[in-house]
């Protein structure tokens, strides 16, 4: 089935190879997204972002994807200054928006937010993140990452550490892991672990995740560590927030145990969890990770947009 | 000898039988009963039959719409419900659990969309197994751990 028209709201809609298809078209735009090369195969098209919530790469990557082939963006990060403030419901700015633009990126704090964009936009839904729910740009820039630093996604170890139970990248990319056949281990603080349905899909994917307490044991034969922060705005309780914050953090006292060639990955911002001095060592990959945001994200437009370079 | 009824025949209305066991209570609450009705109402829980325990519930005067039946299918899918005219049984079919579920289950995750009131939305659910039965929403993917606690 072809990319062109789709709403990418959530990965379970992608096949395999449809997320193959993006991963090697996003290889061919590279020396674009350096800016090494320049092509204008979007001219004429307009992408609409609609950050109802925070962001900074996801929405920069973007707005460089769409620029760095020649379109247009328009969209606000401040939704108190649209009407929205005024009581708009996100289905009417939705039809609006739609009207203004040819394909359209949305974030927002309640789950489920892109689905309901999608049922009433004819233009594509691009969903940038739904509350604690699903991200799956950043599940593909992860993927892109695994793929270039490790040469192949299956049979590594990858480690998913931190908030599991908010962290929306993780449920992504649990399910896109085990759909690849990466062997998957989950470290996390007792409240915050993974929840039972993305358990429950890696399982029914045939990939029987492991749920360990002791970090420096899981790290020891890793392949990939995939640290997230623990995310204050999700907790309804603050104290609860309060007794996780601090519980883990990757340094070079941790990374003495691991293999040599471990990749340690974050999705950023990154608070605590990471020291500082990990980012001079040859285990970071995360600022590589943050940059493959762009050549992901330019593949998804052309594919979805239906213009390609040749 | 005849075996006595545990409940007794009714002349008008619906029988609901086959409920799962334990399930009597909440196909109650599923009907608005005892608030939506005035007439007769019978429960038997824990009824032995053929295929193990199971509950009834006769309903005088009122016949189930299929909105109602609907909801009766996500608790109890064995369910059969029997329309009952001048004491003889009309009509009788079993419960369907359709694919997919418009505003009858309320997603339990507060800051699902669906949960917006500035939305021109329904509940929706897709039904991932009716054996054992489990849903789905629609808009955050949430699988709600009791389906009876959240029918609206």
């Amino acid at each position: 089935m072809s990319l062109k028209g789709r709403d990418i709201v959530s990965i379970r809609e992608l096949s395999k190879k449809e997320i193959l298809e993006i991963l090697r078209y996003a290889s061919k735009m590279m020396p674009f997204a350096k800016g090494e090369g320049y092509s204008d195969v979007l001219k004429g098209k307009i992408l609409a972002t609609l950050f109802f919530e925070p962001s900074t790469r996801t929405k920069l990557s973007f707005e460089t994807a769409m620029k760095r082939l020649g379109g247009n963006v328009i969209g606000f990060s401040d939704p108190m200054a649209t009407s929205l403030k005024k009581g708009e419901s996100i289905a009417d700015t939705i039809r609006m928006t739609d009207s203004y633009s040819d394909i359209i990126v949305i974030r927002h704090s309640q789950e489920g937010t892109a689905r309901l964009a999608a049922e009433f936009a004819e233009s594509p839904i691009i969903n940038a993140g739904d509350g604690a729910g699903r991200h799956p740009t950043q599940c593909l820039l992860d993927l892109f990452t695994i793929l270039t630093e490790k040469g192949k996604i299956e049979g590594n170890k990858v480690v998913l550490l931190g908030d599991l139970r908010y962290g929306r990248t993780v449920h992504s990319l649990a399910y896109a892991l085990a759909l690849f056949g990466a062997d998957l281990i989950f470290v996390s603080p007792e409240t915050l672990r993974m929840p039972r349905e993305v358990i429950q899909d890696c399982t029914d994917l045939g990939i029987e995740p492991k749920s360990m307490t002791n970090l420096e044991r899981a790290v020891k034969d890793a392949d990939v560590i995939y640290v997230t922060r623990i995310q204050k705005e999700r907790f309804p309780d603050p104290a609860e927030y309060n007794r996780v914050v601090g519980s883990y953090r990757v340094d070079l006292d941790l990374l003495r145990h691991a293999k040599e060639d471990l990749i340690v990955m974050h999705p950023l911002p990154r608070i605590y969890e990471i020291s500082p001095e990990v980012d001079r060592t040859r285990h970071a990959v995360y600022f590589r990770q943050a940059f493959n945001g762009v050549p992901v994200r330019m593949a998804l437009l052309s594919l979805v947009l239906g213009r390609m370079i040749k | 000898m005849k075996k006595a009824l545990k409940i007794p025949l009714i002349r008008e209305g619906t029988v609901i039988d086959h409920i799962t066991a334990g399930q009597a209570i909440n196909v109650l609450r599923i009907l608005g009963i005892p608030e939506a009705t005035s007439s007769v109402v019978s429960v038997a829980i824990n009824v032995k039959s053929r295929i193990g325990k199971k509950d009834i519930v006769k309903i005088e005067n009122r016949e189930l719409d299929p909105r109602e039946v609907n909801k009766i299918a996500l608790i109890a899918p064995k369910a059969t419900i029997n329309i009952i005219r001048n004491y003889k049984v009309v009509k009788k079919h079993q419960v369907h659990i359709p694919d997919e579920i418009f505003g009858i289950v309320k997603c339990p995750n507060p800051t699902c969309i669906s949960n917006s009131e500035r939305e021109p939305i329904e509940s929706r659910f897709v039904v991932i197994s009716k054996d054992p039965i489990r849903i789905k929403c629609y808009y955050c993917e949430r699988e709600p751990d009791n389906i009876a606690d959240n029918i609206i």
